[in-house]
């Protein structure tokens, strides 16, 4: 019963692939690319990776999908006047993609034995992190650096996506969509964002010992915000805001100051014994605020208006 | 291998076409939206492809390693926050040219500006 749920799981997903790339107009286009995001959430769970289809269904599919939703129609009354590519280039670029999938299927056909795993090893301390989730234990300790580096690339994205306002409006606020807001999205702001800030919250806390962490109730908390913003209940605050820029450093700020901290317990981003998990803990509530307002500012884009 | 077709053998194949149908995409489309789609695609597959390893690796009572998720979440993070920088170019792109597409610029429209 279950090998037949899959085989339907795993030729949807390739057949709502292809149509993703070859749907006539970018709209359709983009809502099956955020069905498939749902669909590769559902194979997640499938793969007993819950962590990750949350944040592939938060992320992956809901914040990217928004993001290109949203430049989709600005870009309505676009031309293109690209060429396309001959038959002969197309079909031999189709060999080669083919080619590609064909050896990477391959190499899931003959997976090695015994298959490489670092299992035991992410369990054997993860007593001394107090942790529960070993996920967690991963982002937040044994592989903290990454994180920290990650947080460092979502602010570098955020200044790449600053750098592009026109010098009139440098420090203004980005617009909200022209369009009349939709009743329907007046009611949902109104009344999802309780509901949601509670649900980011209780990801953020669980994410210690079960499946959740700052990044999936991060976006729990931008999608919030956004939708506040979008249905005109809450302003799109000015890039120049302090206030943004405090909340938006915040979190890699206390994580490099924690790190720097752990160097005087023997290495750069190691927790002193016996305050591991409280000091993750903090971390990870200065992580959720961050990234949910870099989120946010990245899918609100450059500002549009001056500053004022 | 234990059984011929479990969850992870299926899925790791269609992450494997997902990576041809994306790589496709990037190379062939005209629009530039629908490249930046087709990047989320192949990496939606890689990072399913990865995932799969992490299913294989189940040992010591966990149900996967959980290093490749960690590092797959990671990505996931990483990628929207290019897809974000890429479409702003593109906006940007739309603003200065009045197109989105990679053509190159007729003369007199490298000297618009907004």
């Amino acid at each position: 019963m279950s090998t037949l749920f899959d085989f339907g799981l795993a030729s949807s997903l390739v057949a709502l692939a292809l149509y993703v790339g070859w749907a006539r107009d970018e709209q359709s286009s983009i809502v099956g690319f955020i069905a498939l995001g749902l669909l590769l959430s559902l194979g997640w769970t499938r793969l007993r990776s819950i962590d990750v289809a949350l944040t592939e269904a938060a992320i992956g599919s809901g914040v990217t999908g928004l993001l290109l939703l949203r430049t989709q129609t600005s870009l309505r009354n676009d031309k293109p006047t690209g060429q396309e590519f001959g038959v002969l280039a197309k079909v031999s670029i189709g060999i080669l993609c083919a080619g590609l999938s064909a050896a990477v299927a391959y190499v899931v056909l003959i997976p090695p034995d015994p298959a490489p795993t670092l299992a035991p090893q992410a369990l054997g301390s993860i007593d001394v992190t107090g942790l529960g989730n070993p996920v967690t234990a991963v982002l937040m300790a044994y592989r903290a650096i990454d994180t920290l580096l990650e947080k460092v690339v979502l602010i570098l994205a955020l200044v790449g996506v600053w750098s592009l306002t026109s010098n009139s409006h440098w420090g203004g606020a980005p617009a909200v969509p022209a369009i009349g807001t939709p009743q329907p999205l007046v009611f949902l702001g109104r009344s999802l964002p309780p509901i949601g800030v509670l649900i980011a919250v209780y990801l953020l806390w669980v994410g210690a010992d079960a499946p959740g962490g700052a990044f999936q109730g991060g976006a729990v908390l931008a999608a919030m915000w956004l939708l506040a913003m979008f249905s005109g209940l809450q302003p799109i605050p000015q890039t120049q805001s302090v206030n943004v820029r405090l909340l938006l450093v915040g979190g890699p700020v206390i994580f490099l100051v924690t790190g720097f901290l752990g160097v005087g317990c023997g290495a750069f981003l190691a927790y002193p014994d016996g305050f591991a998990k409280p000091l993750i803990i903090v971390i990870e509530v200065a992580l959720i605020l961050s990234i949910a307002v870099t989120l946010g500012m990245l899918v609100a884009g450059p500002a549009k208006r001056g500053p004022g | 291998m234990t059984t011929p077709f479990d969850a992870a053998m299926l899925l790791g194949l269609s992450g494997s076409a997902l990576i041809g149908i994306g790589l496709f995409v990037i190379i062939t489309h005209p629009r530039v939206l629908r490249k930046i789609v087709g990047f989320n695609l192949l990496g939606a597959g890689i990072f399913l492809v990865f995932g799969v390893a992490a299913k294989r690796g189940a040992m010591a009572g966990l149900a996967g390693d959980p290093v490749p998720q960690a590092l797959v979440i990671t990505g996931i993070v990483v990628a929207f926050a290019a897809t974000a920088l890429a479409i702003a170019l593109l906006k940007r792109l739309f603003e200065l040219t009045g197109s989105s597409d990679l053509a190159p610029l007729p003369p007199d429209a490298s000297s618009r500006r907004t």
